[in-house]
């Protein structure tokens, strides 16, 4: 079979160690992260301890960035750093650190590997000061989305975050919700798990929630240009939450009258999300979710490098129709991604899929 | 390919049994004849104090008249409050053999006071047997527990555990902890020990943690989905705590949480096991074999794919011997047995969804 080019939406560089982000704050903030021995913390997420085998169990962990890149066949990747500086309450210095994440990046990564296309990474909990952001980073047509946490202070269809997704969709920037979280509240309405295991296991159910969210309050409406990508969620849920999302619109549709259709029609070419981790055991389950699911349009092909999520060197898993793995591996993203498909050294990887005739 | 098409002989003689049906209080004074004098004082002067703004009512307005079926309404007090209603337009209508009643608000489950929760319980369980079990023999009592108070929660289930006409104990997915967490446990073996069935049903009232992993939703629409995700982290949580490992002989019925999405939780945890499992040696079995061997699952509200037959390969992932009717009289969303599902069922499953499987889960009681 001939080798079909690869678009990794989720592939995590080495978080970036905070003596490495000193040159990039002001004198202010360079001062007050070494006067404080700020830049001496790890700042590493809970959701992914360094030495957990979920954060470094996969075969290629070890690997340096361009080999690990090589090994998977990647001809484009959209790399993260998810850095722990999201955490921090002190909005001015939590937004010049992840600045920093974002510069640090584009040098360390973007600048050395033309394969890498970035996220730009911010925090949801002041709008005004994750535009600016968006605005200062957008210009560099190498970065492709706007990163941010799936668990957060407040469901991400809210209109208190719609400047930020506003100014996504100004810029041909996907809003890419990636599984983790700032952990200001518990993760789920039970209250707080015991065992990484367990939390791990229901932030898919938060991505429900986010899109129940995103649906809920119009989002969609609001910003048609508007390209959301769940990374990380999983997403054999995804059937069952369509079918619940249209059945309750039908009872309660005098309550969010913007929405004129059934849900699962407006996400249509609105929401996708990554293959990884892949939760049906099989091909048989595989195929079973994706016909619930109606098809593979939804679907971006990821690695989640260098979490373990897939056992051996392809994260590829099986069941998926032959016929839609193009589509699958970088199609799809195209269609995710504007930016990606205005990428001439991207887009002629991937011819974006004819229309029916 | 058959085309799919709706299931109408549902209720041609089967022995139906409803798994989910929700009796009301006239009033708050309802409960006044099963409470001491000192809790009847206490309400007055204080009411009940739950983790959430409003007393006695939700932040959440529901819809169509207080997320309450609008025929449903009695000459006097709230749906549900009339037994004699109940019969007419639910029982003696639908030919309903047996009907379980799961007691929701006011019985103590969210309030703060430990001693006044305890009291609440015992209350309406004492409201059950007098007001809905002694007159109607059609139906079957949930035992309602203070279980944020467990040891009063444990002593409630001792008080009941001998009255035949009490089926299941009742707690809500709302608590105050995840329910695999081992203050709950206690609560667990009793409830074992008195070979009754658990039923985890959501309530509106807050556990005083946001609804969702992300926080607040703004709107019902939302608000209804998130029973969904907090039926599944309770889910998770007695799996992945070792509870059910530690009482391998509780059952637990989820009404009203939903059970499309069972199979994808249950490749979810298996799937991430392999990563874990150096975290949680005291599971001896993949998670979904706990899934398997603990839970079973009501189906209202039911889910209606545009393929109908998609709900098929989810009940035959979960097993056709373990999904339970449920039509949650009298709310908005009730579901009727006759157009509940949207493919013909083999007359085997037929007679195990409508009461066949309620009858193996209760035993002797149903």
């Amino acid at each position: 079979m001939t080798r079909l080019p690869r678009i990794d939406v989720d592939f995590h560089v080495p978080q970036a160690p905070m003596a490495d982000l000193l040159g990039y704050l002001d004198t202010y903030f360079r001062q007050q992260v070494t006067d404080r021995e700020i830049h001496t913390q790890p700042f590493r997420l809970s959701s992914y301890p360094a030495n957990s085998p979920l954060t470094c169990g996969a075969v290629l962990a070890d690997r340096p960035v361009p080999e690990a890149l090589d090994a998977l066949g990647s001809d484009i990747a959209i790399a993260s750093d998810l850095h722990g500086v999201v955490s921090l309450h002190n909005p001015d210095m939590r937004a010049a650190l992840m600045s920093a994440v974002n510069d640090h990046l584009a040098a360390t990564w973007l600048d050395t590997d033309p394969r890498l296309r970035g996220s730009i990474y911010v925090s949801m909990e002041d709008a005004d000061l994750a535009v600016a952001e968006i605005e200062r980073l957008a210009p560099d047509p190498r970065f492709v989305q706007v990163l941010v946490l799936a668990a957060q202070e407040a469901p991400h269809g809210q209109r208190r975050f719609w400047p930020i997704w506003e100014a996504a969709a100004r810029h041909g920037l996907t809003l890419a919700i990636h599984a983790g979280g700032v952990f200001r509240l518990a993760p789920s309405v039970a209250g707080w798990p015991a065992y990484q295991f367990e939390d791990y296991v229901i932030q898919s159910q938060t991505f429900e929630n986010i899109l129940v969210s995103l649906i809920g309050e119009g989002v969609f409406q609001k910003f048609p240009d508007l390209r959301v990508v769940f990374l990380e969620s999983g997403f054999a849920w995804l059937p069952m939450t369509l079918w619940r999302m249209d059945k309750t619109w039908r009872g309660t549709r005098q309550e969010v009258p913007w929405l004129d259709r059934p849900p699962s029609e407006i996400i249509r070419d609105r929401v996708f999300v990554s293959l990884i981790p892949c939760d049906p055991p099989g091909p048989d389950e595989v195929r079973q979710v994706l016909t619930h699911l109606g098809g593979t349009d939804m679907l971006l092909y990821a690695s989640d490098h260098p979490h373990r999520q897939f056992d051996g060197h392809d994260p590829l898993p099986e069941g998926l129709p032959e016929a839609d793995l193009p589509a699958i591996l970088a199609g799809n993203a195209l269609r995710a991604y504007p930016r990606l498909a205005a990428d001439p050294a991207v887009s002629r990887l991937a011819p974006r899929k004819q229309e029916a005739v | 390919m058959n085309k799919p098409m709706r299931d109408t002989r549902a209720k041609t003689k089967l022995r139906l049994v409803d798994c989910d049906i929700h009796p009301a209080q006239k009033s708050p004074a309802t409960l006044f004849p099963y409470l001491e004098s000192r809790w009847v004082e206490h309400l007055k002067t204080f009411g009940t104090f739950t983790r959430q703004a409003l007393v006695g009512q939700l932040s959440y307005p529901r819809m169509t008249a207080n997320g309450m079926r609008i025929d449903a309404k009695p000459e006097e007090g709230p749906p549900g409050s009339s037994l004699q209603l109940m019969q007419e337009q639910h029982l003696d209508r639908l030919g309903i053999e047996q009907g379980h009643l799961v007691a929701l608000g006011r019985g103590g489950m969210e309030e703060r006071n430990p001693d006044l929760s305890a009291a609440m319980s015992r209350a309406v369980n004492d409201w059950q047997v007098a007001e809905w079990l002694e007159p109607e023999p059609r139906l079957r009592g949930g035992i309602v527990v203070p279980q944020d108070n467990p040891e009063a929660a444990v002593a409630e289930i001792a008080r009941r555990a001998d009255d035949p006409r009490f089926v299941q104990v009742i707690m809500s997915t709302r608590p105050n902890e995840p329910l695999g967490d081992r203050k709950y446990w206690p609560i667990y073996r009793a409830i074992a020990e008195a070979g009754l069935p658990l039923c985890l049903h959501p309530a509106g009232y807050s556990s005083g943690k946001p609804s969702t992993g992300t926080g607040w939703p703004s709107f019902y629409f939302q608000e209804h989905y998130t029973f969904v995700p907090g039926s599944e982290a309770l889910v998770t949580s007695l799996v992945i705590s070792g509870a059910l490992e530690a009482v391998p002989d509780l059952r637990i019925a989820i009404i009203e949480g939903g059970f499309s999405w069972a199979p994808a939780l249950g490749w979810r945890m298996d799937r991430h096991f392999d990563t874990f499992r150096a975290e949680v040696p005291h599971l001896t079995m993949k998670p979904s074999d706990y899934m398997r061997r603990h839970f079973w699952w009501a189906t209202q509200p039911m889910e209606e794919p545009k393929n109908g037959r998609h709900v098929q390969d989810v009940i035959d992932w979960i097993g056709w011997d373990r999904i339970l009717y449920s039509s949650d009289y009298p709310h908005w969303d009730y579901d009727d047995p006759d157009f509940i599902f949207k493919f013909p069922l083999d007359t085997w499953q037929r007679e195990a969804v409508f009461g066949g499987n309620a009858r193996a889960l209760y035993g002797g009681r149903a």
